[in-house]
């Protein structure tokens, strides 16, 4: 019952805050998130620790076609609802001291859009997910392309065509697997699960779910909407799309394409993660260059989902593990940079880093948090990226050395740029554009201080994330490795 | 049936109302009857009655469509007070011609031999060559009437002719007794068929028989328009979809590649002209014609889930027909054009028009939690289950290409500015039936079961 009112509490807040008087909107929103948070603890507090899904709610949706209103989560899906429901408030309260125009509508489609999130996170029916997919997808086009800054139109529109491409071809995958199902067929995951699909089907549904999750991940060369729209968006939209967003391509990665499909997976494994350490270090390249600070965090993101995505098709537990809780470190240290960003840009009107400095002077309490927020972001150890960085590299060595040696260089590259940045914006004398800086205040600091406090707590104490994560991820990848071994044992009897 | 008498009585009671000048008492009287109608067919539920020695047969299809049929013109009628009086002085006839094309349409869904095919599509399509020019002194109307009736008036031989050959080949005009003949492998039967189907796919803009469809739209007062694109759309659909299924199923391994090549042309040829519109109402001319193709993907998909999807979609496209063709007439009457630039700013002026929009649009194009991805969703579900698949590819590349044509309007309204735009006033029954329109667009969006499950 827990993961119905997980999921459709948002729904019903969005539109309390749209009755709400507008001026006074963000508070209903963050009370509504807050709520939201303290449901998703709740819910972790009563979880056991076992690997299968939990909280289950299966009520049959469209009968005669097998569609369900199937919810429930395991360790996995519940790591996802409770890094959404963390950072949606985070997100609300970095709003608090800007000018939102029509600030009524604007909450409602953020919160509408967690119920979309957590919609993908928690649905067990490929319909559902494929709905909240979609959910979670239009509310951050309308806040992007409404509140968005310079260029916003067109750099949206090419977000909403290239990941409504992705969706429409899963939409195709989804529907195929549905009708390989028993019977008059289900879209239960389950079902999806025990398929045993030959080589052939296995590669084509595997393209056409990969599209989906690679265009959202964003996956070299899939990535070529994301920079525009990070910059174009307005700052909470920046941080919906690249602290929670993002991670429903690597959810679905999870979900949907390992364990349905694992044959294709592991084939074509090398030429993921290939591209994967391509776009890694080709982001990290371009975030070297860039003037635009919002664009190198943007750049930063890619590079370090790169290394997520080659973790996940190594299949092994140390690189999954790895992934989990690197997912929920990037979705804190991504929302923490982007609003210092954010609070750099309100004070002094720019994003060029080389226009900038000097601000350590004026605002230290900031330039403290920046760096705590920045330690995590390239992986210290005693950070909370630290953890994830190493866990993903250690199962990438296990897999293959190059990719691990390659992939490895993530680390170097981000701590040059990012270093670099910090010089550049906080370091050094101030100029004219910096000198009546004022050091962050209220829910600036609070939020600050709260993401700088999550990157050293899960840095120095990472134990009860990974063993949220752990039975479900020993279990799916128990799943995979049952599902290829059988594979195996069919097809050699296949041979004559 | 007690529906069909009803509506052709009807339809003669509005022109007597006209003949001694009760304008007023036109619309009461026209809704009234309708929805007696709607009652009246379904009662005929499960009946499966024939009439008229087996020329007819009132089989739940021929209910559920007659039923949506109905409805949708009752919500047309809603958006027509101080509608028609605008355009002549003649607003009897405009009813009268409107109930004799939904006399003709129910006739199409529930025809059980070819003579009655016939005569469904005429008395359609003769009301609506009337109705296409009924703006005589404007010449873009006149021009439409006088392209779609030498147009139609070609299509109607070709069916005529597609008949005769299938009588010829089968002895028979009975649906179930051609597909009981057994005389598919004959010539004279195969190309029966073909000339069917371009007789039929002229009806319902599939290409390359729809080049008459944005002129025609486009010369037409914009409530005949939004009827040409929804009930005669969906009258068409069912009445192609009825035949196929009932009379020509057993010969669809001949025809369905055929329909497959008209799919992909129609798709293709609809949405990528559509992109370059710039007038709203051609570019809903020619996303109906898109919408075609994706009808033709359940019709390859002969079996009881074809006419399920088939009525699906039908009933979530007739709903954003609805919703875009009465904003477009308020917009266009507005600000003096109908061209995507008009819709600037909107949302600023009007957001309750903007909302139902945005909604129709995002059920024309398929986004999830709208009637319309349900019904592109059962589409794509029974073309699959056919194996199409590399057809439902291609419907999907043309399903992305109508979300960018789609969402230029949305565009329009919400993200760029129009400083001079003043607010336009609604009148009740618009504002009535745009509310409805949004009420089930969500409904039937968020519980699919509701029209999932009808046939």
């Amino acid at each position: 019952m827990i993961t119905v009112i997980l999921l459709l509490f948002p729904v019903a807040a969005s539109l309390f805050v749209l009755a709400f008087p507008p001026a006074r909107a963000k508070y209903l929103a963050l009370t509504c998130s807050v709520l939201e948070l303290l449901l998703a603890a709740y819910a972790w507090i009563n979880a056991a620790s076992v690997g299968g899904y939990q909280f289950l709610v299966d009520i049959p949706w469209v009968s005669g076609l097998g569609i369900h209103f199937k919810v429930g989560m395991d360790g996995i899906s519940l790591l996802m609802v409770l890094l959404t429901a963390l950072l949606v408030p985070l997100i609300l309260l970095a709003t608090f001291r800007r000018d939102i125009r029509k600030p009524g509508v604007f909450y409602a489609l953020i919160l509408f859009m967690q119920a979309g999130l957590i919609g993908v996170f928690v649905s067990l029916d490929a319909f559902l997910f494929y709905i909240a997919w979609e959910a979670a997808l239009i509310p951050i086009y309308f806040i992007s392309a409404l509140w968005g800054g310079e260029n916003r139109i067109k750099a949206t529109f090419k977000f909403l065509i290239y990941t409504i491409t992705g969706s429409f071809f899963m939409l195709v995958g989804i529907i195929y697997l549905y009708l390989q199902t028993p019977g008059s067929h289900t879209f239960d995951i389950t079902a999806f699960y025990a398929l045993s699909l030959d080589y052939q089907q296995q590669v084509w549904v595997f393209l056409a779910f990969f599209i989906a999750f690679a265009i959202k991940m964003p996956v070299f060369p899939f990535h070529t909407w994301q920079p525009d729209t990070y910059a174009a968006a307005p700052t909470a939209g920046t941080m919906l799309l690249a602290a929670i967003m993002l991670k429903m391509g690597i959810y679905g990665v999870i979900r949907w394409i390992l364990p349905v499909v694992p044959v294709a997976a592991v084939d074509w494994a090398n030429v993921i993660m290939v591209l994967a350490i391509i776009g890694l270090v080709y982001a990290s390249i371009i975030a070297f260059r860039q003037r635009d600070i919002k664009r190198v965090i943007a750049y930063s993101s890619i590079a370090h989902v790169g290394l997520i995505a080659a973790g996940l098709f190594t299949l092994n537990v140390q690189a999954m593990q790895g992934a989990m809780i690197q997912m929920l470190s990037h979705g804190i240290n991504v929302l923490g940079l982007f609003f210092v960003v954010d609070i750099l840009f309100d004070r002094t009107g720019t994003f060029d880093r080389a226009a900038l400095g000097g601000v350590v002077h004026r605002a230290p309490v900031l330039a403290v948090c920046f760096m705590i927020v920045l330690l995590g972001s390239v992986a210290l150890p005693l950070t909370n990226g630290f953890v994830g960085e190493f866990l993903l590299l250690s199962g990438l060595f296990r897999y293959n050395v190059i990719f691990a040696g390659v992939g490895g260089l993530t680390i170097i590259f981000s701590s040059v740029y990012m270093f670099r940045l910090y010089k550049d914006t906080m370091l050094g004398g101030a100029n004219e554009l910096t000198a009546g800086f004022s050091d962050i205040r209220g829910s600036e600091k609070a939020l600050l201080l709260i993401v700088a406090a999550l990157v050293i707590v899960i840095g120095v104490y990472p134990g009860p994330v990974l063993s949220l994560t752990e039975n479900s991820v020993s279990l799916l990848l128990d799943q995979v490795n049952a599902k290829l071994m059988n594979f195996e044992l069919l097809s050699d009897n296949l041979l004559p | 049936m007690t529906s069909l008498i009803i509506v052709s009585v009807l339809a003669v009671a509005v022109l007597y109302l006209g003949l001694f000048k009760y304008k007023t008492a036109l619309l009461p009287v026209s809704v009234t009857g309708l929805l007696a109608a709607a009652a009246m067919a379904a009662m005929d539920w499960d009946l499966e009655k024939m009439y008229f020695s087996e020329m007819m047969l009132f089989d739940n299809y021929a209910v559920a469509f007659s039923i949506l049929l109905i409805l949708t013109t009752l919500l047309i009628f809603g958006l027509s007070r101080n509608y028609f009086e605008k355009i002549s002085n003649n607003v009897a006839e405009y009813y009268a011609l409107m109930l004799f094309a939904l006399a003709g349409g129910v006739v199409m869904v529930s025809f059980h031999n070819l003579a009655m095919l016939f005569i469904g599509i005429e008395i359609l399509s003769i009301s609506l060559y009337v109705l296409a020019g009924i703006r005589r002194k404007d010449p873009a109307s006149n021009e439409a009437s006088l392209k779609y009736f030498l147009m139609g008036a070609f299509a109607t031989g070709f069916l005529l002719f597609g008949t005769a050959l299938i009588y010829g080949a089968t002895g028979s005009f009975n649906l179930a007794a051609i597909a009981s003949s057994g005389a598919f492998e004959s010539a004279l039967f195969r190309a029966g068929v073909l000339l069917m189907m371009v007789g039929l796919s002229f009806k319902v803009s599939v290409a390359p028989f729809h080049t008459w469809t944005p002129d025609v739209y486009e010369g037409s007062p914009g409530l005949i328009a939004m009827f040409m694109a929804t009930v005669v759309k969906t009258a068409g659909f069912a009445a192609f979809l009825r035949l196929f299924l009932m009379a020509f199923a057993e010969a669809s391994a001949f025809w369905a590649i055929t329909v497959a090549i008209l799919c992909i042309l129609t798709l293709f040829a609809g949405n990528i002209t559509a992109v370059f519109q710039d007038r709203f109402k051609r570019l809903l001319a020619w996303s109906s014609v898109s919408h075609a193709g994706y009808l033709l993907l359940a019709i390859l998909a002969v079996g009881f889930s074809a006419s399920s999807a088939v009525l699906v979609y039908t009933i979530a496209y007739s709903l954003a027909s609805v919703a875009a063709f009465g904003i477009m007439i308020l917009v266009s009457r507005a600000r003096g054009n109908d061209h995507l630039d008009s819709f600037n700013g909107l949302a600023r002026t009007n957001p309750f028009l903007a909302f139902t929009l945005t909604l129709a649009v995002c059920s024309l194009a398929g986004i999830p939690l709208t009637a319309g991805f349900f019904g592109k969703f059962y589409v794509f579900k029974v073309a699959l289950a056919q194996g199409y698949t590399w057809l439902v590819v291609l419907a999907v590349i043309n399903a992305m290409i109508g979300i960018y044509y789609y969402f230029k309007v949305i565009i329009a309204m919400y993200m760029k500015e129009n400083a001079n735009a003043v607010a336009i006033q609604l009148n009740p029954g618009f504002r009535l039936v745009l509310s409805i329109v949004v009420f089930l667009i969500f409904l039937f969006g968020i519980f699919p079961g509701l029209i999932a499950n009808i046939l």
